[in-house]
């Protein structure tokens, strides 16, 4: 087991280890996770991403090991704490009766309502902008496109996060799959929006299976799923080689580089 | 898009339908009142010196039954909304899934068993005894179709349908059961909880049912915000810091209370608490800080609606309120089934 990090502003799992019955979703993941950047969460289907999202948003427990906040354990803040400061945008969510994106989008704030701010109705105006579903606002989201619920539902994570805590508290923004469902110019602009959240200093965690745009966006990557079964932290561009995808994915890779000077990789 | 109407408007709406519906509920029936009689019973009730007919008739008989009536509809209303956000199933109605009958039953055995069962109770209880018993049948059904219809995207359809079902069909053998034992007055009795009426509004039952039902919707309205997140998932409403567990656990309590106190005094009326929350939220949307008032304001009219009609249309012979409803309700039930055919 490593060692735990005593940063003070950091979100933290130590030997987290995720059993249901006599599945084993995750083993022995330490990882180690900064404010301020952007760190990618990659690994093939099943390689535990979204489990290990699930325990750094405290939704889930673990079966073993540890996950801290600020040097403290997770489940010591208590979920309406946590829930001013985190917010974790699912990967797919069904929503009962027929809210509006609008109102949908406004259940980001919901952890604030006791303490409100005067602009509430402009934060989720504000936020629904961000993510281009403002046109969408009236409109049934069970009705929308999936592309069109994911950018709601990151657009409610926003709101959610939308103020700096008075306290100074970091804050975290953790997504599944954020992506996935987007046309390529709204990937783009998705990500282009969490690296301006994170040089807020937003703590900004998200589940790819692009790895494309994680090489293009990503200050970091946790490769899950890797033969060792381990899982592998560190720098995007020292850890996300040409030989480590071809021995995680097993699809032959080869970097290019674009226009922009950014290595990206043709695969097959 | 469809066309919404603000909080203001649909709340203004249902509390002019249940006051035109007490109006007409007031003046008509087998003594009918006229509006200006109506009028001058009201005025002078605070004197007391009033005893002509009309005054007799609306202060022990019409009164009464109209105050039950506005509590039972309430409270069923106010209860289908609740358990519709946290089943975040649009078709869970305290009847269809069983709460109803669960209530009923447990009304039953107390009405033909209660005396030999538990010689004590009732007298010590009085008609507290059959609320309670009421009330814990259908918490327990209540505990039961949960336990059975969750899973991890919410509840399951089909399986809260089917075993609400079963629960339904458990009862009425059981009710028919009590029925062979019992005497030809509990009987009687008996088949007044089968078909539900507000016929026998007494105001020692009908001031026990209303404090009841005004005590669930006190503790109803600290629900309406968390059950909005809960239409999220219940794993993302903890996200936002919903005590998902202390929120159920008290929507279910609620559902009970309401549904048992006004069950053991009315009996079942079935498919207001489907009728009230379906139309709301077609005119108003699916924000519960609205739909819960406005459910208990047009359920409430509703079923004063439905019982003045019950009460008139085949005088003096009387209908019997749950069968009007369910006639209403049945075929509504069953246009709604067609619109959610793709999800169950």
């Amino acid at each position: 087991m490593t060692a735990m990090p005593r940063d003070p502003m950091a979100l933290c799992c130590a030997g987290v280890e995720v059993r249901v019955g006599a599945k084993t979703l995750l083993a022995d993941a330490s990882v180690h996770l900064a404010p301020g950047r952007v760190t990618a969460i990659l690994g093939p289907n099943g390689a535990g991403k979204s489990t290990l999202l699930s325990v750094l948003a405290g939704q889930r427990a673990p079966t073993r090991g540890r996950v801290t906040l600020d040097g403290r354990p997770l489940e010591d803040h208590g979920m309406p704490a946590l829930a001013l400061r985190r917010a974790l945008m699912p990967q797919e969510s069904a929503v009962a009766f027929d809210f509006t994106a609008q109102e949908i989008v406004a259940l980001g704030r919901y952890p604030h309502r006791r303490s409100p701010g005067r602009d509430e109705d402009a934060i989720v105006e504000e936020a629904m902008g961000l993510t281009d579903v403002s046109a969408l606002a009236p409109r049934v989201l069970n009705t929308l496109s999936g592309g069109e619920k994911a950018r709601a539902h990151m657009a409610r994570a926003l709101a959610q996060l939308w103020h700096p805590r008075p306290d100074g508290a970091t804050r975290w923004l953790l997504l599944d799959e954020p992506t996935a469902a987007l046309d390529l110019a709204h990937q783009h602009s998705a990500m282009r929006l969490l690296r301006a959240w994170a040089a807020r200093g937003v703590g900004v965690v998200a589940v790819l299976h692009d790895l494309n745009l994680a090489r293009r966006y990503a200050d970091e990557v946790v490769v899950l799923g890797g033969a060792s079964g381990g899982l592998m932290q560190g720098a995007t561009a020292e850890v996300l080689q040409p030989g480590l995808i071809e021995a995680v994915w097993g699809t032959p890779c080869q970097p290019v580089t674009s226009v922009d000077g950014t290595v990206q990789y043709l695969f097959g | 898009m469809s066309q919404r109407f603000s909080a203001q408007a649909v709340l203004g709406g249902s509390a002019l339908l249940l006051v035109a519906a007490f109006v007409v509920g007031a003046a008509s029936g087998a003594y009918a009142i006229s509006l200006p009689q109506l009028w001058g019973v009201l005025t002078s009730l605070g004197q007391g010196a009033d005893k002509s007919p009309e005054h007799l008739v609306f202060l022990n008989i019409r009164l009464p039954r109209l105050v039950l009536g506005v509590a039972a509809g309430a409270g069923l209303g106010m209860a289908g909304t609740l358990m519709q956000g946290l089943f975040r199933n649009p078709l869970a109605d305290p009847g269809l899934v069983g709460i109803s009958s669960g209530a009923a039953l447990a009304a039953g055995v107390t009405i033909i068993l209660g005396a030999w069962l538990w010689p004590v109770l009732p007298r010590t209880l009085g008609s507290w005894t059959l609320v309670l018993m009421a009330f814990g049948g259908g918490l327990s059904v209540t505990l039961l179709i949960y336990g059975l219809s969750r899973s991890e995207g919410g509840t399951r359809m089909a399986l809260m349908l089917l075993a609400g079902i079963a629960v339904n069909a458990l009862a009425s053998a059981g009710l028919g059961f009590l029925s062979v034992m019992a005497t030809d007055e509990q009987l009687r009795s008996l088949q007044f909880w089968l078909l539900g009426s507000l016929g026998g509004a007494r105001w020692s039952a009908v001031l026990l049912v209303g404090a009841a039902v005004l005590l669930s919707c006190v503790a109803a309205r600290s629900l309406a915000a968390p059950l909005n997140a809960i239409a999220l998932g219940e794993a993302q409403a903890a996200l936002l810091g919903v005590d998902v567990e202390r929120i159920k656990r008290r929507a279910i309590v609620v559902t009970a209370v309401a549904v048992g106190a006004v069950t053991a005094t009315t009996g079942i009326i079935g498919f207001i608490g489907l009728i009230a929350p379906h139309w709301v939220r077609m005119v108003a949307g699916p924000d519960h800080r609205v739909v819960l008032p406005a459910s208990a304001l047009l359920g409430a009219a509703l079923v004063l609606a439905a019982d003045t009609v019950a009460r008139t249309v085949m005088a003096p012979a009387e209908l019997p309120l749950g069968v009007l409803t369910a006639f209403i309700g049945a075929p509504m039930f069953l246009w709604m089934l067609r619109h959610f055919k793709g999800r169950i």
